[in-house]
Formats: C-alpha cells, structure tokens, sequence
C-alpha cells in the first residue's frame, strides 16, 4: 500500500535533526530503520507531513567501550548488536534477545534505537534493556543531553521519556562482565513477535545465584521486571527446584494483554514457566 | 529436408527427468510479466473505498471532495454503474431451489460484508488514486450482521434481509435413496446395541489463500477486442463469465493471464474488482489498472474452509465399519461464490475415503453470512472430508482399545479388490494402501516411535509424543463433464491442446490449463518432447491468453496434467499420425510400413527414416507433399476424461507436545504418495512439500478471525500467520506408481495430496500425544494455549473460540506525531 505523501529529509548533523523536528512540531516523525513507521504510514494510520531520516547522522551509529559501560548509539542495526563481541562479552543479554528479534533484514534495517524508541512492550529489545539496567541518553533542543535510567524511560503503551521534539542518541549498558544470560522467547511462528518472552541474566558463585536480573515481555504495557523473582533467586542455588520456587512469582504485578495469540491468565502461567527455563538456561551459561 | 541413412540414437526419456523448471529463473526474479508490471499507454490507476462494517445501509456516499483531489478522473458508486457494472455469477447452484443473493460488484444500497466495494475512484497515479479514496465520505446506517453460521441457521439476523432465509441449500446424499448401500440411521441404531458409535463435531476453520501476488487487473479498451489482463487461474471462465454478465459478445473479450504468482484456488474467482475495472475502462475509453494491498486482499478476496462437521460412524465391535453419517454446515460468506455451494458438496464422495462402508449418509447445509466470501481453497472439499473421516478412525481405534493403523487395515479396500465402486457412487480405478503404508511404516519408524510414546507416558515426561496417522485418497483431475452436468455444474471439465509444428524446427504448444506457479512449462514440455521425440529446449508451451489458447477450462482441482496432459497426448498422437504419410511420402515407402520411434519415423526393416524437424519443413515448404494433403501437421485435441484420478497415501506425523506450556514441535512427518506415473519428481517434491505446509498450517497457524462486529481480526500477516521454512521440518517424503488406468500417461493429480492428507495427520498426532489427560479434540488452529487448556481441563478441550484483538504493533496510538 501507498503512504499519503510527506516531505522527506536527511539532515547529517544531529543539531540540524533537532532544528527540523523544532521547525516542524507536531507535523514531523523521526524515522531510522523505518521497520516500525513504514507499516504505519503504509497502512495509513498515521499521516505525518515531515519525515526527518536520522540514519545519514554518523555519530549517532556504532559501538564502544566507555569505562564500566558500553554505549550503544542508537542508529546501530540489530544485525550489528547481534554480532559485535562487545557486547557479547559484556551484555551477552542484548546478543542473546536479538538473535530472536524479527529476521535478516528485518535485523539489517531495524534499529536498536529505534526499537526501544517505539516502545512496543512486545518489542525484543525493551526487557533486555531493563534488565541490564541501560541508562538513556536523550539529545534536548538548545544543545543539551539528559539520560534517564531504565526504570524511567518506558511510559506506556508506545510511550518512552523522549519528547516530541528530542532525540534518543545512545544507550548506555553497564557491563555484565561474565554474567549468564538468555532469553526465552514463546512464539507461535518464528517471524512473530513474543507472546511472551523472559530476559534473565544473573552472576553465580559456587553454584549460588549472587546477583539476578529478570525483565518481562509483553506482560503490561512496557516491559517490567520481575522483582520478587530477582530478590527469592538471590543467595538460592541454581538447582531446579530452587528457580522453580523463585519463578512462582514471575507474573506478579503483571497486567497481560488478551490477544488473538492468548488471554492474560495464558500469558500469566507462560510467564512463570518461561521465567524459569531462561534463568535455570543463565544459570548453565 | 534431408533423409538420415542412419537412424539416430534414441533420444533419453523426458518423462521422469527431474528437470528444473525452465520458468522459475522469470518468476523467481520477478523480471517478467505480473500483471502489476504492465504499462499501457495513458493508463489510468483506480483505488476502491471499501466498508468498515459487515452489514450496514449505504444511506449517501458524497464523492465531491474527492472528485476535486489532484489528478482524479472521477468517481464512481454503485448508484452511478448501476447495471452497466454486470454481475457476478455463481456457477454451481448446487440445488434447485438453492437461495442466491443477487452479486452485484459495487451495491448502492446495502453492503453485505466489511470489504465490500462502495466507491472507485480513479486517478493519474496509483497514489493519488489512494489519496483521494480517502476522501470519500460514505454514511452507513449499520444492519445486525449474521456472523456466526450456527446462529444464522435460526434465521433470527439475516445476511440478506430480501432473501427471508440464511439458509441457502441442503444437498443431500443417502446410499440407501441411491441405491450403493444400505440406511444409516439403522446401521447407527444396530451399532448403539451391538457394536459402537463414535460422535463427533469438528471445526473447520476459516482460510485465506494467501497467495503470494496480489491480485492484479488492467483492461484495455482501446481495440476491437477489449483486453483484460487478470492475475487468475481462470482466464477462459473468466471471458466466458464477463461476455455472459455484460452484453460484449465474447469474440470482442480477449482475457490475459500473464505470469500469475500463486492462487490455491484463490484466483479462481470471477471478482468484484475485476468487473469494476472492465466497466469503469470501457466507460473511460482509457487502459485502467486496478491492484489490490495485501489487507483488500486478505479481507476481499475470497477464503476458504470453515464448516462445522457432526460426524456419526458405526462399527462392530472387531472395528468393521458398518455406517457412516455425515451432517455438515458449511459458511458461504456474504455471497454463493462462482463455485461456493459446491465446494463442500465434493465432500459427500470423500468422507468414505478408502474403506469399505456398507450404509452412508452425507448432507450439506449451506449458510450465508455477513463475513467475507469463501470458495475452493487448495483441496476444495476434498481436506474437510479427509479430515473428517480420519479423525474419526482414530477416534473409533481409541473407542474400541485398537491400533489405529489396524482399525484402517481392516476397513480399507484391499488392492485385490479394485476397481472398487465405492457407497458414495465412485469407481476407483486402482490402490494399492497396503504396500503405501506399509513403505511409509518403515520408513518413519512406526514401532520406535511408539515405543517412545509408551516411555514417555510412563515416566510423565514434560514432553509427550504423539503419532497422527491419514490414509487418504483424493478424486483429481476435475472433471468428467458428465459428473459435473450430474451436479448441475455450470461447465464442462474438458481441456485442450495444439501443437503447431514450426518450420525452424521448434514445437509451439498451447494448453488451455493455466498455470500459475504450478511448473506446466515444464512438465508439459516434458511430455511433448517424450511423444514427438524432439529436444526439450525446442517446445514452447504458451498459456493463459484466450487468443493464442482459445479453448480451456483452466487451472484447479489438480486437473492439469491428467486432463491438460492427457490433451497434449491426443494433439500429439494426431501429428504424428498426419506427419506418417509425409514421411511414407518422403521416404517413397508405404504408409502401413512407416514406424515412429524417438521423434523418427522409419521404414520398418530398413535403416532409413527422416526426423519428424524435418517432416515438419517440408509441409512448410509444401514443395513435395503426397497428392491432395493439406500443408499442415498441426493438430489440436479436445479431452474430456472418463473419470477422475485416485492418488491415495499414507501420511504419518510425529509430534511433541509440551505438556506445560501447549507448544507443539513436529517431531517426524513422513508420506508416502501413490500418484501414478511422475513427468518430473522435482516438481512433484515441490507440489507435495508446499501442500504439506499449507495442511500443516491449517492444522497449527492460520485462521481467520472475525471479531463480534464482523471485522477481520487476523488482517495482516502479522495476525494471519502462514508458515516459513523456519517453522518446518524436513519432511520424508516418497512416492509410489501405481498406474491411473484413466489416463495414457497413468498419472494421478499431486496438486493438493499434501494440503489434503496433512491437516488430520498433525491433529491426530496432538490429540494423540494428549489423550491420556481425557482429551479428544482440540479445535484448529491447535494453538499453544488451546492445546495447555485442553489438557488442564478448561476450555472444553480447547474449543474456546479465538477472541480478542490483533496485536497492536503498527497502532497509530504509538505514531500519533
Ligand atoms: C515483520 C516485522 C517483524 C518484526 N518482528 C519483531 C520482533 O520479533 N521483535 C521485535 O522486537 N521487533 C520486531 N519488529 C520491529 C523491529 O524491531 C523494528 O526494527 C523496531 O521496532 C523499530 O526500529 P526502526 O529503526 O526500524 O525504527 P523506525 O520504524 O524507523 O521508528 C520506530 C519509531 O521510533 C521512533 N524513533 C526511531 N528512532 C528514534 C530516535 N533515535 N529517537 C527518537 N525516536 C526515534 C520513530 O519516530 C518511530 O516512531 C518487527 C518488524 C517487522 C516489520
């Protein structure tokens, strides 16, 4: 399907970006990978005059190291997170959560920034992000940044701390040197988003969890953690039955959907399940 | 023209080579013709304005905004075509008295389901076409809809408040009214003393083609002959049909199917959006070109499927089947589709299958409602039957404690016994299931994994392993014209062909079968190169323009190759047999001593002969020619086959369900396909791995969902969910040949087996691996969470109908700027 029409531009400097989006208010969309937007202007549910392409702004792309932290920018594609040892070695979460993100080109196209900035709490990338604690950095107009922390940063239903006339630049992770990760992914098809999906990475000394981080998918309107998961598994062996007790509670404080692809209670019963196959699979990893 | 002293070695067969298709390199690449790509000159683009509601009044429609939107030509209701528009027909009423909603392409006054074409507009550009549709503000007073079938039965809403009834027509079959078997009622009765009844109620759910090119139409009336170009199947019903509905005499219409990109019954339609861009481009004396999105076509476009199925089988106590009653309620959607009513009516010779059923019962209601059409969908009745009846083998296996692969051996037609004229009136020509699934049993591993199944159960593995068994048959190569004039079928089911013998030395050919991603390039190629003896690369197979293949009836129902095929044998025996004479001539020999061997006609005992290239030069030249022949060997042949084809197999599923989150991994598939002789056993693997993924999808993926104000749920392909390779297994598969006897070259359909024997298999295998939780049925799709209510106990064994909405990834919520 066509799009209505719309003005296209390509600024190359993130000053000029913020101009246009300032110029153009209300009336302008930021596009990056365009895996979420195109759909929308395609389908037609959104008809924005301005389309401002952030993806010819070189800084805002690529991964690197910065003390006890890696920094994501936020036009790096999801096929670059996937295969950058950076982050394998030090948010093996991240690597682990995009491997099942979408497909290919999917993966080519679409955004790390741009993932999180739509903020579908199906979306792959957002229960990862909280997880491992990300810190946001946002680009105001007048030439000032602020970073908001995870637990800030997701508002609601495809609504994040970014204002209407910022930009998300890049994300930073704190390192999760050495820690297990993985992430349990229920789908029906594999080019579907999760029905549900669990994001655990934890540190374990001597067969005990010391530290442990569980984020949720699609079970509210943002992605959540799951705290009383994170609190019973800490100083718990990794063993089965110890997890399973721990995961009891992984859809506490949970506010599913109901779906073509599962009613809440489902999604509730999956998220205790899939809570302790992705911990009990950090544990061994 | 030269005459070989020495005869020429002959040629390595074509038939069973596993060519590669000499069309895919086009297709594949999309360099070539979809009807998308064609460009005429001052060509005009049209977009529709369709309804957001499933029944409502058209109470104004005002266009002048529209009209006004740069570039637009004009504006077009259903009030403005009136009857100029034509009508849509349906060509299979399938009772005399069947109720049939008048289907008019754009109604101006009532719109029967959310889809249905309320205005057209057209314009410069497809874009500004789509622009301006926007801008046509169309009033609905909404009617209650008729959306689910059972409910529309009491007739309390109707779908079409003019015609006083839902119910369309009741076809019924009864073996003892017809004279093949015996009263079922008393067979049941007997049963429900001395043997045992097995009742059951399936669903059959709700389909969408799904093709993968869009649906595409340009007409051009600026010559003599109006020329439709139509991504369809059916480009010669489709000539038929429009000179039959809108007064242009059919010499004036010449319809083109160019490179068409998948259909599975889907583009067998005669549609709304082509009658519109026929008249709103002869109204405008300009070429228009109409294309649809992929959501018009998951919402207009017709689906397939969705009955409810009340299943009753009788038995002896030993398993011996004794009756067999079949009571279905089939949805028609808003409208009786070209070939909707008869669809499930194929049914009614299938549900007995392969076995021997002494007392059959089948009747058919069909109902209309306020959701999208449905018509033949890849198998076309023949699945739901399949799927019926082998659900209930296992089922009754399960009732009487057996082996249900020995419940089926005991009832079905030994190969000793055929030809076999079966309860339901047909006569299989030959089978032989014992040796397909005896070959299918070994090779997939029967007895392991039962024993694994066994282990499992014992140790209550979180895991349990279930094994689904079909042994199907299937009635191919539609049709006899004879048995389609019986079931007041509006057409015949012959097909045609013509070989045109070039002087260069190349073979033209044309089909009237129509394909459209199927590989009949080159299959049929195959066939005529075998028959005349020429080199593969030298035949050209042309199809799908009604000009250069005047005569057809078109691509479905696994026709092409046993009736098209059996064409291209006749046209080619017939140039044969009229070059002989040439070549007697040429050869100064006596006709009667003439052999034609790997494309060489000879004298018999002698070492001389002449290659029927070169026979076909000298008629060109027509130089030296026997005394009073005609300068042509060219010939055509006109085939209506005797009886259908009965490609038969055993499909074994394994499956693995997890017990406690409903997930289902296919653990081994295996079919063994008994399809007559094969041209090409790579496109046979292709037929039969794409059909076993569509049967496989019906069984676990796809389902259309309407939610309660008649709106398609599952409207993109993020909520419709058709399976990739990703979400796959590799499949074992095999063939066997059992010759058909109906046709010269033995060949059976193979266009649907896998489609048609996979979606019983793969449910028998869940119910299977989960029956021991007192689970009998699990409603399709057998989604994850219908599988965990099922063995948790809620949910009537997973019968919960889908609700809720899609999910909301792309919603404007989120993109609000
Ligand atoms: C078929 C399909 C399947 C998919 N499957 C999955 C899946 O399984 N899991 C999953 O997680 N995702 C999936 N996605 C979505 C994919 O992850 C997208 O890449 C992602 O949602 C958006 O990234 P993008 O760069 O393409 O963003 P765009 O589409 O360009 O933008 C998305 C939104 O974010 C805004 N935006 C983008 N960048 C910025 C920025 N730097 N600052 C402020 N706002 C910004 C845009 O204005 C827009 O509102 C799928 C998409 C498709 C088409």
């Amino acid at each position: 399907m066509i799009p209505a029409q719309f003005e296209y531009a390509a600024p190359t400097s993130l000053e000029e970006a913020l101009a246009l989006l300032a110029e153009h208010g209300d009336e302008a969309k930021v596009i990056a990978g365009g895996q979420s937007l195109l759909p929308v202007l395609r389908m037609r549910l959104n008809a924005p005059e301005h389309v401002i392409d952030i993806g010819r702004i070189e800084g805002l792309r690529g991964i690197r190291e910065d003390g006890d932290a890696i920094v994501i920018g936020a036009t790096t594609t999801h096929a670059t997170v996937l295969t950058d040892p950076l982050v394998a070695e030090h948010a093996a979460l991240l690597t682990k959560a995009v491997h099942h993100l979408a497909d290919a080109q999917i993966r080519h196209r679409g955004t790390f920034g741009g993932a999180l900035a739509h903020a579908d709490p199906a979306g792959d990338m957002g229960a990862p992000a909280l997880a491992l604690g990300a810190e946001f950095v946002i680009a105001e107009q007048g030439g000032g940044t602020r970073t908001v922390g995870a637990d800030d940063f997701f508002v609601d239903l495809f609504e994040t701390a970014i204002g209407e006339d910022e930009l998300l630049t890049e994300v930073r992770i704190p390192k999760h040197t050495g820690w297990g990760a993985h992430y349990e992914k229920f789908v029906r098809v594999a080019h579907q988003w999760p029905i549900v999906a669990v994001a655990a990475t934890l540190k374990a000394e001597g067969g005990t969890i010391t530290e442990a981080r569980v984020g949720l998918t699609n079970m509210g309107s943002t992605p959540l953690r799951a705290r009383a998961v994170e609190q019973s598994l800490t100083g718990q062996p990794a063993t089965e039955d110890a997890v399973r007790a721990a995961c009891e509670a992984a859809a506490e404080g949970t506010n599913p959907p109901s779906d073509l692809n599962g009613d809440a209670d489902y999604r509730r019963h999956l998220a205790t399940v899939l809570s302790r196959r992705a911990v009990l699979a950090a544990a061994a990893g | 023209m030269t005459v070989t002293e020495d005869r020429p070695a002959a040629a390595t067969g074509e038939i069973g080579r596993d060519r590669r298709r000499k069309e895919d390199q086009r297709l594949i690449t999309g360099r070539t013709r979809w009807t998308d790509n064609i460009q005429l000159t001052g060509m005009l683009h049209m977009a529709m304005v369709r309804s957001p509601f499933a029944h409502a009044k058209i109470v104004s429609i005002d266009t002048s905004a529209a009209k006004a939107a740069t570039n637009v030509v004009d504006v077009y209701t259903g009030a403005d075509l009136g009857e100029s528009q034509g009508v849509l027909i349906n060509a299979w009423p399938i009772t005399p008295d069947q109720k049939t909603p008048v289907h008019l392409p754009m109604p101006a006054d009532r719109v029967a389901f959310a889809g249905e074409i309320v205005a057209a507009v057209v314009a410069r550009t497809a874009a500004e076409a789509r622009d301006a549709a926007e801008l046509v503000d169309v009033e609905y007073e909404e009617l209650p809809a008729a959306l689910d079938m059972k409910e529309a039965l009491r007739d309390e809403v109707l779908a079409h408040p003019d015609l006083g009834s839902n119910k369309s027509a009741l076809w019924v079959f009864d073996s003892a009214e017809a004279g093949t078997g015996g009263n079922v009622d008393d067979a049941i009765a007997a049963a429900r003393t001395d043997g045992v009844v097995v009742e059951r109620e399936f669903r059959q759910n709700r389909l969408i083609p799904a093709f993968m090119e869009p649906r595409s139409t340009v007409v051009d009336p600026t010559g003599e002959q109006n020329v439709m170009y139509s991504a369809t199947q059916v480009p010669h019903i489709l000539r038929f049909a429009l000179a039959a509905t809108t007064g242009v005499p059919e010499s004036k219409i010449r319809v083109v199917a160019p490179d068409v990109g998948g259909g599975f019954g889907g583009k067998l339609q005669v549609t709304p959006e082509e009658w519109l861009t026929w008249c709103i481009a002869r109204r405008l004396g300009k070429p228009l070109k109409y294309t649809e999105t992929r959501s018009e076509s998951l919402m207009a476009a017709h689906h397939g499927r969705d009955q409810w199925q009340k299943l009753t089988m009788a038995a002896d106590k030993d398993g011996t089947l004794t009756g067999f009653k079949i009571e279905l309620t089939a949805d028609l959607g808003a409208y009786v589709a070209v070939v909707g009513g008869g669809v499930p009516v194929l049914g009614a010779f299938m549900f007995n299958a392969i076995y021997k059923i002494p007392a059959y019962h089948f009747a058919c209601q069909t109902v209309l409602t306020n959701k999208t059409w449905v018509d033949a969908y890849r198998g076309a009745g023949r699945p739901e039957a399949t799927f019926g009846v082998e659900r209930m083998m296992d089922e009754l296996a399960h009732e009487l404690g057996m082996d249900p692969m020995e419940v089926r051996r005991k009832n079905w037609i030994r190969h000793d016994e055929f030809p076999y004229t079966t309860v339901s009136g047909l006569e299989y020509d030959t089978g032989n299931y014992e040796a397909a699934t005896e070959e299918a049993m070994a090779s997939f591993g029967y007895d392991e994994l039962r024993a694994e199944q066994q282990r499992r159960r014992e140790s209550g593995d979180r895991v349990q392993l279930g094994i689904g068994i079909s042994t199907f048959t299937e009635m191919c190569g539609l049709a006899p014209s004879r048995v389609l004039g019986s079931l007041d079928y509006g057409a015949g089911g012959w097909e045609n062909a013509s070989i045109r013998m070039l002087a260069t030395g190349s073979v033209e050919v044309t089909t009237g079968a129509s394909a459209h991603g199927q590989g009949h390039e080159t299959a049929f190629s195959q066939i005529v190169a075998d028959r005349l003896g020429v080199p593969f690369e030298s035949v050209e197979i042309l199809h799908g323009d009604t000009q250069v293949a005047s005569k057809g009836l078109d691509t479905y129902g696994s026709r092409s190759l046993t009736v098209g095929g059996e064409a291209l044998v006749k046209a080619a025996d017939k140039v044969i047999e009229k070059a002989k004479p040439v070549a007697a001539h040429l050869l100064e020999a006596n006709v009667d001593d003439i052999e034609f061997e790997a494309g060489t006609f000879s004298v018999r005992g002698t070492d001389q002969g002449i290659s029927i290239a070169d026979v076909a030069g000298a008629v060109f030249v027509a130089h030296n020619l026997p005394e009073g022949m005609e300068p042509s060997i060219d010939a055509d042949a006109t085939y209506d086959p005797v009886n259908f084809s009965f490609p038969h197999g055993t499909h074994l599923c394994a499956a693995e369900v997890d017990t406690e989150t409903g997930a289902i991994k296919l653990r081994k598939y295996t079919c063994v396909d008994d399809i007559g002789n094969v041209i090409n056993p790579l496109i046979v693997a292709g037929q039969v791995h794409g059909g076993l993924v569509q049967g496989i999808a019906q069984a676990l993926f796809e389902d259309a969902v309407f939610d309660d104000a008649g709106t398609l749920v599952s409207a993109s392909f993020v909520d419709y969910l058709v399976p990739t390779a990703a979400d796959m297994i590799s499949f074992d598969v095999h063939h066997r040949s059992t010759p058909s006897l109906t046709n010269t070259l033995g060949t059976k359909g193979v266009g649907e087996a896998g489609t048609i024997a996979s979606t019983p298999a793969v449910v028998n295998a869940i119910v299977d691996a989960v029956r021991h939780f007192g689970v009998n049925d699990i409603v399709m799709p057998c989604t994850p969470e219908r599988v965990w209510r099922a063995i948790n106990g809620s949910g009537a064994g997973g019968a919960d109908p889908t609700t809720g909405d899609a999910m909301p990834h792309f919603d404007a919520e989120g993109e609000q700027a």
